[in-house]
């Protein structure tokens, strides 16, 4: 009796409440997001990187995209570039100086809808004690149930950043950055 | 025949020849070591010598590695000269003591030196004649925190040294004694 009062009661809070955008824990425990990185070498090649640790969530509901955010903390030492020596001297205070700045954080403050799956999330991007607007060029790219009784959704992004924006003793130029985030729903 | 024996192995007046040999080749690769170190760190990355000032000096410390095995085997087998009579006790523990810690200073400066390079997970060639075999620990960031005890180990070194040579010249030009010329008459 207790149960089917609660089902109906919850039944009816979905039906009456507005539209309330889901929460969604990023799955970075199954290391099913990633933030990457590229940048030019000498202007001949790409160099790619990552950064292996870092946690975040986000809110998304298809029917209502402008109310959507996602906050993204990342562990500024974890960076990794597949070659100890030159991650060592990025860490270091010629670069990220993570000893001084462990973190490095996403907010968002703004996500539009821009038709066909694609989003453009507008928000603060935090690195190196110096916060500046950052733009992510966003395409959803699925969202559903899982084998193990989940929910999930996903998207990819783009965004460049410039090194000379956040005050670092050296500056080799722009950053792509290429973000993958599967969220699980709460 | 007797002579020859004298002439290379250490005997109660002083060192042997191998003995001044290994001595005199530590120093100047510690001192070596030390300067290009100091100076390497700071390199531009459009330095032409970015690359190779490492290579050398990473060489050169893993070659002395070898040298200070065998130094130690050395000294295992040919012995060491006997006090000298006119030191102090406490010149005579003094010494020993510093002999102790000069050899576990070098050893702590040049395996986290080793332990740096290794952190690459590839083999660290030594001036392209061999390929030495990576040492990686089961700690994340091998290169940031043996960095670090590489860093303090080599400033110990260079403090430890010049204590040991201050405390030479003294025994030279104080007090007159035999100490300097054990390790430097031919």
């Amino acid at each position: 009796m207790k149960k089917i009062l609660l089902a109906s009661a919850l039944l009816t809070s979905s039906v009456l409440m507005p539209v309330v955008a889901a929460d969604y824990v990023i799955d970075t425990k199954g290391a099913h997001a990633s933030i990457n990185f590229q940048a030019s070498h000498l202007g001949y090649s790409v160099l790619a990187g990552r950064f292996n640790e870092f946690s975040g969530n986000f809110s998304y509901d298809k029917d209502n995209i402008a109310a959507s955010k996602v906050t993204v903390t990342i562990d500024t030492s974890s960076f990794d570039s597949n070659h100890a020596k030159r991650d060592k001297h990025v860490r270091s205070d010629d670069f990220l100086d993570v000893s001084k700045y462990a973190q490095a954080t996403f907010v968002s403050n703004k996500v539009e809808d821009k038709g066909n799956g694609k989003l453009t999330i507008t928000g603060d991007f935090t690195m190196h004690g110096v916060s500046k607007p950052l733009i992510i060029d966003a395409v959803k790219i699925g969202e559903g149930s899982d084998p193990w009784g989940g929910y999930r959704a996903g998207f990819s992004g783009t965004a460049t950043i410039a090194m000379a924006d956040f005050g670092f003793k050296k500056d080799f130029g722009k950053v792509d950055l290429i973000l993958h985030i599967e969220g699980i729903r709460q | 025949m007797i002579r020859n024996k004298l002439l290379w192995k250490n005997n109660q007046q002083q060192y042997g020849l191998l003995g001044k040999f290994l001595h005199w080749l530590s120093a100047l690769a510690v001192l070596t070591l030390f300067a290009s170190g100091y100076w390497m760190v700071e390199l531009d990355y459009s330095s032409q010598w970015y690359q190779t000032a490492p290579h050398w000096h990473e060489s050169i410390g893993i070659l002395l590695i070898a040298v200070t095995l065998f130094r130690l085997f050395w000294r295992g087998i040919a012995g060491s000269p006997a006090a000298i009579t006119s030191h102090s006790l406490v010149e005579k523990k003094a010494s020993a003591t510093m002999i102790v810690f000069l050899y576990f200073v070098l050893f702590s400066v040049l395996i986290s030196g080793f332990l740096i390079s290794s952190a690459n997970e590839q083999a660290i060639a030594v001036f392209d004649w061999f390929k030495v075999t990576p040492v990686v620990l089961a700690i994340k960031n091998q290169e940031d925190i043996t960095g670090l005890v590489h860093y303090y180990a080599a400033y110990a070194i260079i403090i430890f040294a010049l204590l040991h040579a201050v405390a030479a010249l003294k025994h030279h030009f104080i007090d007159k004694d035999n100490t300097l010329k054990r390790m430097t008459k031919l």
